[in-house]
């Protein structure tokens, strides 16, 4: 705590200055070379002071001075002066001035050099650092050649920070004393392997710049690098590497490759990332994008096949595949090759064969995708030949045909079958070939190749496939045998399935032997009945009629219910409500019941949310400019649903508002989420809003930015129209009613100061916090952003002790801009001052704590000290901020006045009525009356209202008489008695201080005259 | 490696100049007067980059600032973009919400963060939280190197 008091008053003491002078800059924009002239001399005579203070702040002016082109060489002697300071804080500031204003020809510099020597070896990290980032800046040979040991020496400090920015100077100390290169070359090679990061970086950039110069040196260096370019994470330093590459490859052409292939694999991986927003733009590289599937590197490679994925079309797609085949004969190794074989299928296959125009074609790239040898994808061909087999019906004799070969040619696929995926292939062409029998030229072959004795070799659900065909198979073969008259050919073909079945029933696969044992059971009696002569074709082919069809996943809501079927009614009776489970179910409902309309809503919402974060992520990370407050933001902030609310209900409250000035941005989307359903309930006022939302047309025009979303309008408004919003009054804020002179008491509509026990009278026990004043202003920005920039200072007083009171003022941005760097100054009277910090000016102003996005109000506290309370005070206050935009930031002030009323030094204190009348009696007290006419309320409302707005209590009320009371901060004691009669009050006061009381009867006659 | 960093304004108002190089006064005043005619100068929609002697120039406006790096012929285009991009976030980081005024005004705030991003023309550190970190506590050392001032001996 007491750090932050010295930091900002010492902050004050001295940024002050040189912010009043770059204030001061600003505001002599006609005269701006004479009034530097004048701060010159001031800073000429600030460096002749002994005090390193103010020197250093002298020298700070003097930075941004030659900033602005002054010169100010005549002060560098001062700049060493502070640089040498022992204080880091000056140390730093003149290490920067330094840096900013020495050049080889400044002869102070040769005076530098033991004190930098000094600062190098410092202890602590910072002295080392500045120093370091100085000297980077003015080295001149002299230095190079007397710190370079220094240096080398912090090549190798503990502390990765130093080490980082010793590396890096070895530059400039080698530009300067190239002798110091030798020496320090070992050291700065190891750093490249330095565990940090940072220091690592250094050392690349440094190296890299020392091989530019001379690159035959750093050959040796290539395969350290080569290494840190496979292993580094970070882009800068392979940019770099790539860039350092560049010099070495004139020299070893050999280089060139890797160098190449960092490139071109970015550029495949930023084109995969365009491909998703700009398909177009990159297909218009298909040839170079296949040039890349023959580059030798293999990550390249995959870059590029994910690249054709997203590339191809109707058109090109059996050119894409027809190179792709190329590259998969051509490919060695089994895992490029997998790949590109999934990538064929992926590509052809994508969106329900979108891009396929001809499946005959498809299907042949399926077959000779067979042909790879040990590919793990063999199932994955099989389930493409089976869904265009099943799904293109027109495809199928073609189909049916590729397979029969397929299963004729089967040896050569399952040349070695253990390692050999490609088998299940098979799977598919069995299962083809006898489901659509019918398209088979010579089912008979086909039969025979799939009861191959080396069948059995085939993996189990292979078999089993095989064998549930072949019976499929041998029914068609024996339909179109039947047809013959010479019945041996049917007999033969049932003897051959009878021959070669028992192979599958020993098979150790329960399946295959189950299903063998079964058709060869089949047969035989098949066998039996031909040998009778019976004609059994039609019967057998019956085993296997029908077709099968691929079913959607959908398909079954696509079955009607059968009429007359109710599948709510229950099937037996329903479970008897026994006593016990009666409860739950019904607890169980009741709670279902809420969580099924809500869910729906914040599902929504939730949608809705993730959708909104997502645009903003993409928002931001697609604008570079993001330095702009980001219009997203800003509505979100106005979109803040009880902004009219949040200041002033809580005002009552003495901790300060938790309106934090940068607040999380989820935070107001659950509130805008809370105000969409409040909406929700309230459709009338939505309407009315969105009326007036129309009237005004600037917040359309904000709203049509580039996110605008359909249903956050509504709130766009609320801060522009707050005022004549009907849910103000409505909501029972206290909401201030804007004064065209803040002279004039405002109304209150009320308030709930907490009232302290104080029943003894004692006037040491003051309520501990009392409202002090309210005025309320309402002003506009002067400039083009009049309607924009509106800020309504709610500030009213706290009093504490006799002469202390605390001034809370709410600040609301109105406008659309983002506002900071917010300072409070007032104009101090003799009477009263703004309590400032210790060691800051009496002009000083104080600084806010906050910043303020649009549509946001939060609430700061200020001091003041009062002498004299017995007389109204005005104080005259700026308030100057800092105005953001989307392109430009203004400083902008604006005035105010702080009205002290006598009213608000007073502190409701409760009486009793016997203490009232002794103090009546004891006779100190000076009296004083006021008559009020006109007044047309009741009594009561009348005494209410002089409790609420002047602060006093009703001791005692007898019909249309009663009398008050009230303390103020000082102890002064005000006793009121008040009559009414018809429309006027009388009001008789006596109070130990007459002034006081004067002022108090006017003020209250004010209020009055007010209604 | 980087030569020089140049912030200013739409006006042509120097708000920031880093030389990575030694230079005489007369020879920054020239560079100064030729960078902001040439860059005020561009058309809006214009590439970021210039060419100027034998130095490639690249710039790039937020908001109402300008921001120009001069760099060597050999160097990357695209990275001196990148490293003025990470200076105007480490500036935002540290004042939050950054504009114009926060430069003018705090100025050597705005050095002392660039000396730790950049250092003798090169990058120094490309860790945003390792440069937020030093710059804190370099603050904090300043903070309390003032309290210690504070004190009656001062």
């Amino acid at each position: 705590m007491a750090l932050k008091i010295v930091k900002g008053s010492i902050d004050r003491m001295f940024d002050k200055n040189l912010q009043d002078l770059v204030r001061g800059i600003r505001n002599h924009k006609e005269d701006e070379a004479k009034y530097i002239s004048t701060c010159i001399d001031e800073i000429k005579q600030e460096l002749k002071q002994d005090n390193i203070a103010v020197k250093a702040n002298a020298v700070c002016k003097l930075t941004y001075l030659q900033m602005l082109g002054y010169d100010v060489s005549w002060a560098a002697f001062n700049i060493v002066e502070v640089m040498s300071s022992s204080k880091f804080t000056y140390k730093r500031i003149g290490y920067l001035a330094a840096s900013q204003c020495f050049h080889e020809s400044t002869d102070v510099i040769m005076l530098t050099t033991n004190q930098i020597r000094k600062d190098l070896s410092s202890p602590n990290q910072y002295d080392t650092g500045v120093a370091l980032t100085g000297l980077s800046c003015f080295v001149t040979p002299d230095l190079a050649r007397d710190l370079a040991n220094d240096i080398m020496t912090l090549m190798s400090h503990t502390k990765p920070y130093i080490r980082k920015k010793a590396v890096l100077i070895m530059y400039k100390v080698f530009l300067k004393y190239p002798e110091s290169l030798r020496p320090a070359f070992p050291r700065l090679k190891e750093k490249l392997e330095d565990p940090d990061p940072g220091v690592q970086s250094a050392a690349v950039n440094v190296i890299c710049e020392l091989a530019r110069r001379n690159p035959k040196n750093y050959l040796s260096l290539a395969p350290l690098f080569f290494k840190l370019m496979t292993s580094s994470t970070n882009n800068w330093v392979l940019i770099k590497i790539i860039k350092l590459f560049g010099a070495l490859t004139p020299l070893e052409p050999r280089l060139v490759y890797s160098c190449v292939h960092v490139v071109k694999y970015l550029g495949l991986l930023a084109m995969s990332k365009i491909l998703k927003t700009h398909p177009k733009s990159v297909q218009s590289h298909k040839d170079l994008i296949l040039q890349c599937l023959d580059d030798k590197d293999e990550s390249i490679r995959l870059r590029a096949l994910d690249l054709l994925y997203g590339m191809v079309s109707k058109k090109n797609l059996m050119e894409i595949v027809k190179k792709l085949m190329l590259h998969v004969d051509k490919a060695e190794g089994t895992t490029y090759r997998d790949e590109l074989l999934t990538k064929i299928i992926d590509i052809c296959s994508q969106s329900n064969y979108q891009y396929i125009t001809n499946f005959e074609w498809y299907i042949s790239i399926l077959v000779e995708l067979t042909r790879l040898e040990g590919t793990r994808h063999g199932h994955l061909i099989a389930s493409q030949m089976l869904d265009v087999a099943i799904r293109v019906k027109a495809i199928r004799a073609f189909a049916v045909a590729q397979m029969a070969t397929l299963l004729d040619n089967a040896h050569l696929l399952t040349g070695n079958m253990q390692r050999n995926g490609i088998c299940e292939v098979l799977y598919a062409a069995a299962w083809i070939c006898g489901e659509f029998s019918e398209h088979l030229e010579n089912p008979m072959q086909t039969l025979e190749a799939m009861l191959r004795p080396k069948v059995a070799t085939l993996p189990g659900h292979i078999q089993a496939v095989y064998v549930q065909n072949a019976a499929k198979l041998f029914a068609t073969v024996l339909k179109s045998q039947e047809g013959n008259t010479d019945s041996t050919a049917a007999q033969e073909t049932s003897q051959l399935m009878i021959d070669r079945l028992p192979l599958f029933v020993q098979s150790a696969n329960l399946e295959v032997q189950e299903r063998a044992s079964c058709i060869l059971q089949l047969v035989k009696y098949i066998q039996k009945l031909q040998q009778k002569d019976v004609e059994i074709a039609e019967e057998v082919n019956a085993l296997f009629a029908g077709e099968l069809n691929p079913v959607a996943p959908k398909a079954q809501k696509k079955v009607p219910v059968p009429e007359g079927l109710d599948l709510d009614a229950w099937i037996n009776e329903p479970p008897s409500e026994s006593e016990s489970e009666d409860e739950q179910p019904k607890a169980i409902f009741a709670k279902e019941e809420p969580k099924h309309s809500r869910p729906r809503h914040t599902e929504v919402d939730e949608k809705e949310l993730a959708r909104r974060r997502e645009a903003r992520k993409q928002e931001q990370a697609n604008n570079p400019f993001y330095i702009k407050a980001s219009p997203s933001s800003q509505k979100v902030y106005q979109d803040t649903p009880g902004v009219e609310h949040i200041p002033v209900v809580q005002i009552d409250l003495s901790v300060p508002l938790k309106v934090p000035g940068l607040p999380m941005s989820d935070q107001y989307v659950k509130l805008e989420e809370e105000r969409r359903q409040k909406e929700r309930a309230e459709k009338k006022k939505k309407e009315k809003k969105k009326r007036k939302e129309k009237r005004s047309g600037r917040g359309k025009k904000h709203d049509s930015g580039p996110e605008s979303e359909e249903d956050i309008t509504p709130a766009h408004q609320v801060d522009i129209v707050t005022e004549e919003m009907p849910e103000v009054n409505s909501l029972d804020i206290l909401y201030f009613v804007p004064l065209a002179d803040s002279e004039k008491l405002p109304v209150r509509s009320h308030r709930e100061t907490p009232k302290s026990p104080a029943e003894d009278g004692d006037t040491e026990n003051a309520a501990l916090q009392e409202p002090k004043k309210k005025s309320t202003k309402e002003k506009r920005e002067k400039k083009k952003d009049k309607d924009r920039d509106r800020k309504v200072y709610d500030i009213q007083g706290n009093l504490q002790d006799g002469s202390q009171v605390v001034v809370s003022v709410i600040f609301e941005n109105k406008g659309d801009s983002f506002l900071k760097s917010m300072e409070f100054n007032v104009l101090d009277s003799l009477n009263s001052k703004l309590q400032r910090p210790d060691g800051s000016g009496p002009h000083d102003g104080l600084t806010v704590p906050f910043q303020l996005p649009p549509g946001v109000s939060n609430e700061a506290r200020f001091v003041f000290t009062v002498q004299s309370i017995i007389m109204p005070q005005k104080l005259k206050g700026t308030l100057t901020f800092i105005v953001k935009n989307e392109d430009s930031s203004t400083h902008e002030k604006l005035d105010f006045k702080l009205h002290f009323t006598c009213t608000s030094y007073l502190i409701t204190t409760p009486c009793y009525s016997d203490a009232f009348a002794k103090l009546l009696e004891s006779g100190d007290l000076k009296g004083s009356s006021v008559r009020l006419e006109g007044v047309n309320m009741p009594f009561h409302h009348l005494l209410a209202r002089i409790c609420f707005h002047h602060h006093f209590s009703v001791v005692e009320r007898i019909d249309s008489c009663a009398s008050m009371y009230s303390r103020s901060i000082q102890g002064h004691h005000v006793c009121l008695l008040v009559k009414t009669s018809g429309q006027t009050v009388s009001i008789d006061a006596k109070c130990d201080e007459p002034t006081l009381l004067g002022n108090v009867l006017d003020e209250i006659k004010q209020t009055f005259s007010q209604c | 490696m980087m030569r020089f960093l140049l912030l200013f304004s739409r006006q042509g108002k120097l708000r920031l100049q880093k030389w990575f190089t030694p230079m005489s006064e007369r020879e920054k005043k020239k560079i100064i007067r030729d960078m902001t005619t040439m860059v005020l100068s561009r058309q809006p929609r214009s590439c970021n980059f210039l060419h100027w002697k034998d130095l490639k120039i690249i710039y790039k406006r937020y908001a109402s600032l300008y921001f120009c790096l001069a760099i060597e012929n050999q160097e990357n285009e695209l990275l001196a973009l990148e490293v003025i991009h990470r200076y105007v976030e480490l500036l935002d980081k540290y004042f939050g919400n950054v504009c114009e005024l926060d430069i003018i005004f705090n100025f050597e705030k705005a050095y002392f963060i660039l000396d730790e991003f950049l250092m003798g023309g090169e990058i120094q550190e490309t860790s945003k939280q390792i440069v937020n970190r030093c710059i804190e506590s370099s603050d904090m050392l300043q903070e309390t190197m003032e309290e210690y001032m504070s004190k009656p001996a001062f």
